[in-house]
């Protein structure tokens, strides 16, 4: 009987050396004479493991990891095929503590299939939600996602349902679904890794939007640092079209071209429309006015993935996740210095303290953990004595952080937060589109004033400026990029005021 | 290498001289000749019937559209948060130090395997300079 191999072909796996690891098993392989079949899948999202290998024994999936590719020779003299001991194993991979506290819906099938196996989709649960949602009225589907308490996973947290209704509504017949793939913010990776690990869910999430709007094609705007993902959604795309599964809702794969600002709703529909990725105004909202001044849905790739789910499963089964307002399950993704880092599926609600220490290990440093950022380059750093807040939009809200798209980067005690309150400004003044000018200049003075600070120089009275330029960001953009970059830089100076100080205030 | 004129109008009716297409011709454009000739933005203006200042406006916005060749096998190495915080900005240095080019993006998604670096269309994780160089190595086609 011949004996399947999984090994990742995520971008991440093989920043590692996953295909390394695959070429060698593949070359012992034949050099043996082995019934092997390796399989090529996404990644599961334990990037501490990675290069993963998987070996199917007795209807189980036994791990070894991280594997070098010199390893493998030994493996297989170790009995691999049978899953036999060796000091990189792991044992079943599902029972690891660090995959079994979590609560897969979104990423079930994520590193356990070939991602662009439509038969193996199909067999664990791929196109039910489409299915269901086929034999419904777009009044219902919309219904259904209302009722499930799903809210936009790229950060805003909008409620997605309100949204649908808004376009379903909307007068005209040209609809759009777009959605948002331009996940710029460091410390996440999920949508990557769903379009690379089960790139057909984000396209049955993407059809039954069209189905509940009456929307015919969906656009998907990929950034271009991301060519693993593009080539995964690209082929799925052709796969999906040559399978005729939704015949009358076509899709395009559109790339990004390296401008941060683009993960900004207005601005990627700018972008999509071939033009210089700059905000638009709002009044109009996209939902009335969007892609070609149609109606559009605008999501992230987080919220139409988690549809097909609803769909099959019901809208109360999904709303049993999670807490509060904040309901389902949230991707979350553990980066920077941390030893476990990777990507956590679970109801809202849990603590950062339970992500980092209990999923995460801690530091990779070993060295005790100073300052947190959660959601992104916009959003504020944490201090240690705040890890006991819990995940949720309203929890995060409450301390002035936000969630976000549900990065959260952990840094140690070498961290200087000045530098990181600066590097927040230098970062807004690089990405600004440059329509505002709170935004455009602000940024650049804010950079130069917290330089000025770093140097010591009238620290308490450039520290007052910061906070009054803080002020006219927050108040004066015309979108997130400005109106958020206090955030890190404010939280930043409250929360570790010491970094601001030492340097003399002469 | 650069495009001919035939070349970018096949590229341009590839995508039906849509102008909304205008980005994803000019990465064509790009991936075929190395970078925007101003003879380029001529044609492609003709194709999809908007001005040169059209062209040039779109392609100016955004960081990955070139006006000149680039070397081969520079380093993009990345400078965002989650990769400070296991040492970008000292990789960045190191890298200085050992006269490998790079040039600074901000996220290549490898957040739990930082410091990340990308070559060409490869990843690296858990960037060291050694690495790097062997990867610049590579792509050069330096063995």
């Amino acid at each position: 009987m011949t004996t399947r191999v999984f090994i990742s072909r995520d971008a991440a796996a093989l920043s590692v050396g996953a295909e390394e690891v695959a070429t060698t098993l593949a070359n012992c392989i034949a050099q043996r004479d082995l019934d092997v079949e390796i399989v090529r899948t996404g990644s599961r999202g334990a990037m501490f493991l990675e290069p993963l290998l998987e070996v199917e024994v007795a209807g189980k999936r036994l791990g070894y990891g991280p594997v070098h590719a010199s390893d493998v020779p030994a493996l297989l003299d170790a009995g691999l095929l049978e899953g036999g001991a060796h000091d990189l194993a792991l044992g079943e991979v599902e029972a690891l503590s660090f995959f079994a506290k979590q609560q897969r819906l979104t990423f079930a099938r994520c590193g356990v299939n070939d991602p662009l196996d439509l038969a193996a989709f199909e067999a664990s649960g791929g196109l039910d939600g489409l299915r269901a949602a086929q034999s419904l009225s777009p009044d219902a589907i919309v219904e259904a996602v209302t009722e499930s308490g799903l809210r936009g996973r790229g950060g805003a947290g909008f409620p997605a349902g309100i949204k649908w209704k808004t376009v379903l509504e909307a007068p005209g017949t040209e609809k759009y679904i777009c959605c948002n793939a331009d996940e710029g913010d460091s410390g996440t990776f999920a949508d990557r890794m769903l379009m690379e690990g089960d790139p057909f869910v984000l396209l049955e999430g993407m059809a039954i939007a069209g189905l509940a709007v009456g929307a015919t094609k969906g656009l998907i705007y990929i950034r271009s640092e991301y060519p693993h993902a593009i080539r995964a959604m690209v082929k799925a795309v052709a796969l999906w079209s040559k399978a005729k599964l939704t015949p009358e809702f076509e899709f395009e794969i559109r790339r990004g071209a390296g401008a941060y600002i683009c993960g900004e709703e207005t601005s990627m529909l700018e972008s999509l429309e071939g033009k210089r990725g700059q905000v638009r105004p709002k009044p109009p909202i996209p939902a009335l006015e969007g892609l070609f001044g149609k109606p559009t849905v605008v999501n992230n790739v987080l919220t139409l993935a988690a549809v097909p789910w609803i769909m099959a499963n019901g809208a109360a089964a999904y709303r049993d996740f999670g807490m509060g307002r904040s309901r389902g399950t949230q991707a979350f993704q553990l980066g920077g210095n941390i030893k476990q880092g990777g990507l956590v599926e679970t109801a809202f609600g849990l603590t950062l303290r339970a992500l980092i220490e209990d999923f995460g290990g801690g530091t990779r440093s070993t060295r005790p953990l100073r300052a947190v950022q959660v959601g992104g380059p916009l959003g504020a750093y944490l201090p240690a004595n705040q890890l006991d807040t819990k995940l949720d939009y309203e929890a995060m809200a409450e301390i002035g952080a936000m969630l976000g798209h549900g990065g959260v980067v952990v840094f140690d005690d070498t961290v200087d937060m000045a530098r990181q309150a600066q590097f927040a400004m230098e970062f807004c003044a690089m990405e600004s589109c440059g329509k505002c000018t709170p935004c455009r200049i602000g940024s650049t003075r804010g950079a130069e004033v917290l330089e000025r600070i770093r140097e010591g120089q009238d620290v308490d009275a450039n520290l007052a400026l910061v906070r009054d330029l803080c002020e006219v960001l927050e108040d004066g953009s015309l979108c997130a990029m400005g109106g958020l970059t206090p955030q890190p830089v404010l939280s930043a100076i409250n929360q570790f005021p010491e970094d601001f100080a030492v340097r003399g205030n002469a | 290498m650069t495009a001919n004129a035939a070349d970018v109008e096949t590229i341009c009716g590839s995508y039906g001289n849509r102008p909304d297409a205008l980005i994803e011709i000019l990465h064509d454009v790009q991936a075929q000749a190395g970078y925007i000739t101003p003879n380029a933005m001529m044609v492609i203006a003709g194709a999809l019937n908007i001005s040169r200042a059209d062209v040039y406006g779109t392609l100016s916005f955004y960081d990955d559209f070139r006006l000149e060749a680039a070397a081969k096998g520079i380093v993009k190495l990345c400078r965002a948060e989650a990769c400070q915080a296991v040492g970008a900005d000292e990789l960045a240095a190191r890298c200085d130090a050992n006269g490998i080019e790079h040039q600074h993006v901000y996220c290549l998604g490898n957040c739990a395997l930082g410091p990340a670096a990308m070559v060409e269309d490869r990843l690296i994780g858990r960037a060291d300079a050694d690495r790097l160089a062997a990867a610049v190595r590579q792509a050069r086609g330096e063995g």
